[in-house]
């Protein structure tokens, strides 16, 4: 009776070993993969967002707040470099849901890129200085 | 991704920057929109090498479709209802954000994402944020395209646990996350666009009209946040810059919002602002109390004789469309030897730099057009202050009154003008539901009407 406690607690202990083991072998991988190799590319994609953020930080802090409606036209025009990921979805051979989705998002972008840059155009040929 | 692609793409990016870069002023600007447009186009060309032959012409066929659409759109819209129309596009940047998050789930081979014959869990989570901010940034700006449009009423729409059942909400979709990160099924990736789709519709229900500025910039800036997101589930330089500059001009433009009404983003974001409180300010006026009314010979004859008149204009203008025939009455008092200029308050109208854009339309050169700081010490010196369509933004009470909603909020000091000339339709409250203090002061004079026909009548009786 005890020796069958005892095996059982044993047994007890070799699973959680067995589970600490498996978890310090993901916890590797994912060091790895953040450190390095194949998956890096979060981190490469975090160092261009924040220098990003900051270029567009000290960009937009310059632009005249006369000239604030047509930021928002154009990044809104700008944004729409989404329809980069659309034509990757709708690009490859095949048919399925993919391909509409893909399709789909490149008709709502369109609308943004060519609504977006023309009514930026139109704010913009309008503002002029005096005795022009 | 081959290196041409890749410095393609940079090239498309460092455009994007010259855009923004050219709106510094005016006289650039043309050549920054210029910039867009070939950032854009390369960024497209680009792409397209990637794509089958045989997708082209239904591609082909997508971009004219929906370019069509957009240019008829952006040709034809008014000016005055600019604010919508960026409102529509900006929900049309998160519809686009949840059908490619939802491509790439049901389709990840197409966008490199396999590795070891399953998804990456970072590529999950990317996916899942990516849709998730692109959800709430489409119903949201529907919602605030239908204030804008008048289809839903713009007076704020509160009700009890509104924001108990937003955090519900939003604690719902980060579990969500979690299931869909571990095990990814179509359910729960259905779950997380559904219920950050109901989050971004009840998000802006409770904002008022007058709100807008701020609202309309927060979706700007979460329409450049979701490509950034689709950008890092795509694993692509362009669109990680391209949204984290997006992202960062519109949280820039919601401050100076923010700022310009002295309140911090989660009071508008709580929403509510103006739907109270408005009796009982108005009750403590009292009625008894008098104004000034005055004709518009009146106006014409004390402005035709001023030196100097300051012209404040406010989202009243847009809505009676009085712009032009505002510029009409500038012109006449300018040849009689008045200087007349703008002061802009940054809050005015719908949408940051709305006046701006409306005064450039009517063709008032933008060097006449003041913002706050430059022309407030000059109000001092002026003869006439004329108010056409602006209300709370000139309200004393926000220097004075310490219990007025509006306490704190950066105000045009128009009543250190000699007159102050008051063009209203009646003396209804402003949108902070408080009364003007302005109107029973005895240089003020009150012209009731519509803006418009205000502006034609000064005209008529300043060149008789």
């Amino acid at each position: 009776m005890e020796n069958n406690a005892l095996a059982s607690g044993l047994d007890g202990l070799n699973h959680g070993q067995q589970k600490l083991a498996d978890l310090a072998v993901g916890l590797g991988a994912q060091a790895s993969s953040l450190s390095g190799g194949e998956t890096s590319f979060f981190i490469t994609g975090l160092t261009i967002f924040v220098l990003a953020c900051f270029v567009g930080y000290y960009v937009v802090w310059r632009v005249t707040p006369a000239l604030h409606s047509p930021l928002m036209a154009v990044t809104n025009a700008v944004s729409s470099v989404i329809i980069v990921g659309a034509l990757l979805a709708a690009g490859p051979v095949g048919e399925g849901p993919f391909k509409w989705y893909g399709l789909g998002a490149v008709v709502s972008a369109s609308i943004n890129i060519f609504g977006g840059f023309i009514v930026t155009q139109r704010m913009l040929l309008m503002y002029r200085k005096k005795g022009k | 991704m081959s290196s041409v692609i890749a410095l393609a793409y940079l090239f498309s990016g460092v455009c994007f920057i010259m855009a923004l870069r050219g709106l510094a002023s005016p006289e650039s600007a043309r050549r920054g929109n210029l910039y867009g447009v070939i950032g854009m186009v390369v960024a497209i060309g680009t792409t397209l090498t990637l794509a089958e032959a045989s997708s082209l012409w239904l591609i082909a066929v997508a971009i004219a479709v929906g370019g069509g659409i957009g240019a008829v759109v952006a040709l034809k819209i008014k000016m005055t209802a600019l604010p919508q129309l960026v409102a529509a596009f900006h929900s049309l940047v998160g519809l686009a954000a949840v059908l490619v998050a939802s491509a790439a789930f049901v389709n990840p081979e197409a966008f490199g994402l396999i590795a070891g014959g399953a998804v990456h869990a970072s590529s999950l989570v990317e996916m899942s944020l990516g849709a998730a901010i692109g959800a709430v940034t489409f119903t949201g700006s529907l919602v605030a395209f239908a204030k804008l449009q008048g289809l839903v009423t713009g007076k704020p729409l509160v009700f009890r646990f509104q924001h108990a059942l937003n955090l519900l909400l939003a604690l719902g979709a980060a579990a969500l996350f979690v299931v869909f990160a571990l095990e990814p099924s179509v359910p729960a990736f259905a779950g997380i666009v559904a219920v950050t789709m109901l989050l971004g519709f009840l998000l802006i229900l409770p904002i008022g009209g007058a709100d807008m500025p701020v609202v309309i910039s927060m979706l700007n800036s979460y329409s450049g946040w979701a490509a950034a997101a689709t950008g890092f589930t795509l694993q692509n330089p362009l669109l990680i810059i391209t949204g984290a500059l997006v992202g960062a001009s519109g949280a820039i433009l919601s401050y100076i919002m923010c700022k310009g009404m002295n309140r911090s983003i989660f009071n508008v974001i709580l929403g509510g602002f103006g739907s109270d409180g408005g009796s009982a300010a108005a009750a403590a006026g009292g009625a008894a109390r008098s104004v000034k009314m005055g004709s518009a010979e009146d106006a014409a004859f004390i402005m035709k004789n001023a030196s100097s008149v300051i012209i404040v204009p406010g989202y009243g203008m847009a809505v009676a469309q009085a712009q032009h025939t505002l510029r009409e009455m500038a012109d006449q008092l300018k040849a009689n030897g008045v200087k007349v200029r703008y002061a802009i308050h940054p809050v005015a109208g719908r949408m940051p730099g709305h006046m701006n854009v409306l005064l450039a339309e009517a063709n008032v050169p933008y060097d006449e057009v003041m913002e706050l700081e430059e022309i407030n010490r000059d109000f001092a010196q002026a003869d006439v202050a004329f108010v056409i369509g602006a209300n709370d933004v000139t309200n004393p009470a926000a220097k004075t009154d310490p219990k007025s909603p509006i306490y704190g909020m950066p105000i045009l000091d128009v009543e250190k003008a000699k007159t102050v000339l008051f063009v209203k339709r009646s003396m209804a409250s402003g949108y902070a539901g408080v009364d003007n203090e302005l109107f029973f002061q005895s240089n003020t004079m009150m012209l009731f009407g519509d803006a418009k026909q205000m502006c034609e009548d000064i005209v008529k009786a300043a060149k008789s």
